[in-house]
């Protein structure tokens, strides 16, 4: 179709490239500061979906005063969506042991951990041999770094950062409060460096090619590329990697079916774009000076006209209502109560208008939520109810 | 306790008690742990657990009519076990796999694309696998 000139398809992530030896053993001959400087030009943003600034996250662990100290690999990618990481970690399993291996000499850390969603255990062999060949590498180099590789056990909550530690502990996987952040006091209370898989593979390319190649894709505030999970009513679904910044419209114009009625970006917990506003909305960080822009973990999920919206809300509900923790109440009943609560407005058991109370629910879930999980129900609920509310009523 | 779930494939209350006395913690707070995650059972299941996923992509393509396909072949309802104690059957979230939806896992077994056929294809060869009857 027109138009899809200005998606810009990139290929750094799964570029094959048997040079993990040599950037690793280049990259920590320079000064850690140097490594943190150099991240930080790139403007790399956290790619879990939060976006938090990497360079900063590296330094604040590197600065905090510790004997010990570990990386941890975020690979528990459980929204609803998302299937990049496991691509990541099947493919090129090198750039993600290299880049937590960097972040270990930056850090002071020399334990490292994958935390491996239970749903993909069938990578762990394949993922051991990596490690094995790897350390064995770094043994050769007299460079000291462990790595290790623990198993989820199929819990949505644990992909939040301090729900992961509270689980690698063996513990019931709740967030802690924050602060104090990861960067203080992580795993077993030692500072943590806890990234994306995503974006430890960024780092990988940023150390290899320069801050400035990196800069130089993407737009203002939202740098560099993105790994996207395409899935729904689509003819080509698939894993892509295209710059940040590009237009909705774009997107659908490649992705997708010709009867595109609404895309969810960034998964359950992200915001649904109905068609009429797929021109304002760009996919990045927010920051941008005009229309709507979009964070996204990746997810990219598209629904055309014969799929009822209302039947959409009633499986991310479901789905929250079972993976929310119940630790704190906000959440715990909150998703039980708009679950609960768009069931009677269809039934007729409760007038339209309850529909608004329930969105002031979301609203105080916002704010009054623990974690991302909680604050998040907001954003795909009220999204979905504003601009498909007679789908919900009738 | 993940141990004890791949031996034993699930966490019985005898174990669970065992696990809370050696690392000297209450055993309300194992039990709290172990329900807390979908996958350590603590209810006796089958040899081989299905777990179909129901998130919304493999719902919009065909998520229910795989499940039937499976509820027939083996006479279960959703969370049931079979009688011969093989297959137990259960439905979980977001399995990763949108693009080749729908999905589903056999204990650690991936299949994706499936269909009612494809399904039934997969079952019979758990069944054989085992000398387990086949239709």
């Amino acid at each position: 179709m027109a138009n899809s000139h200005q998606l810009k398809r990139v290929d750094f992530i799964f570029r094959n490239e048997n040079d993990w030896e040599k950037i690793l053993s280049n990259t920590i001959k320079k000064k850690p500061e140097e490594l943190v400087n150099e991240l930080m030009s790139s403007e790399l943003k956290g790619r879990g979906g939060a976006g938090f600034p990497t360079g900063l996250k590296w330094k604040f662990t590197a600065e905090a005063k510790s004997e010990k100290k570990y990386v941890i690999c975020n690979a528990d990618e459980g929204e609803p969506g998302t299937f990049k990481d496991r691509e990541i970690l099947s493919r090129v399993p090198y750039k993600v042991l290299t880049a937590m291996a960097v972040c270990g000499y930056v850090t002071g850390a020399n334990e490292g951990f994958i935390y491996l969603r239970g749903e993909y255990k069938f990578l762990q062999p394949e993922l051991k041999k990596a490690i094995d060949e790897f350390e064995y590498y770094c043994n050769e180099i007299e460079f000291d770094f462990k790595i290790s590789v623990f198993m989820g056990s199929g819990a949505y909550i644990c992909g939040e950062e301090t729900a992961l530690m509270e689980s690698m502990e063996g513990k019931r996987g709740e967030p802690r409060n924050k602060p104090p952040f990861p960067s203080e006091s992580g795993y077993l209370g030692k500072p943590t460096v806890i990234n994306n898989v995503e974006t430890l593979v960024h780092t990988f390319t940023i150390f290899k090619y320069g801050a400035k190649k990196f800069y130089d894709l993407g737009v203002q505030y939202s740098r560099g590329t993105k790994l996207f999970s395409v899935s729904g009513d689509t003819p080509k679904p698939g894993i892509y990697e295209l710059e940040l910044g590009m237009s909705l419209q774009d997107f659908v114009y490649e992705f997708g079916d010709g009867d595109t009625k609404s895309v969810q970006v960034g998964g359950a917990s992200g915001f649904l774009v109905p068609r009429k506003k797929f021109k304002d909305a760009a996919i990045g960080f927010k920051g941008k000076l005009r229309g709507i822009s979009l964070p996204t973990g990746g997810s990219m999920m598209l629904f055309n006209s014969s799929r009822s919206m209302f039947n959409v809300l009633d499986n991310y509900l479901e789905f929250f209502r079972e993976e929310s923790c119940g630790q704190c109440t906000p959440c715990r009943v909150g998703c039980q109560q708009l679950l609960l609560g768009i069931k009677a407005v269809k039934r007729g058991d409760k007038p339209a208008a309850y529909l608004d109370k329930l969105i002031r629910l979301t609203e105080t879930m916002q704010y009054t939520a623990k974690c991302g999980l909680g604050q998040s129900v907001a954003n795909s609920f009220s999204s979905i109810v504003e601009n498909f509310r007679e789908e919900m009523i009738y | 306790m993940q141990g004890v779930v791949e031996r034993e494939s699930f966490l019985s209350e005898h174990s669970m008690v065992e696990i809370a006395r050696e690392i000297e913690i209450p055993a309300a707070d194992v039990y709290g742990t172990a329900t807390f995650y979908s996958f350590l059972e603590t209810k006796p299941t089958g040899k081989f657990i299905i777990r179909v996923c129901k998130t919304i992509t493999c719902a919009m393509k065909g998520k229910t009519q795989v499940l039937f396909a499976i509820q027939d072949m083996l006479k279960i309802k959703m969370g049931d076990t079979t009688p011969d104690k093989r297959f137990t059957l259960l439905e979980t979230n977001c399995l990763g796999w949108c693009h080749k939806a729908p999905a589903m896992l056999v204990n650690d077994d991936v299949y994706t694309e499936l269909t009612p056929e494809k399904v039934r294809d997969i079952l019979t060869k758990y069944m054989d696998k085992n000398g387990n009857f086949h239709n």
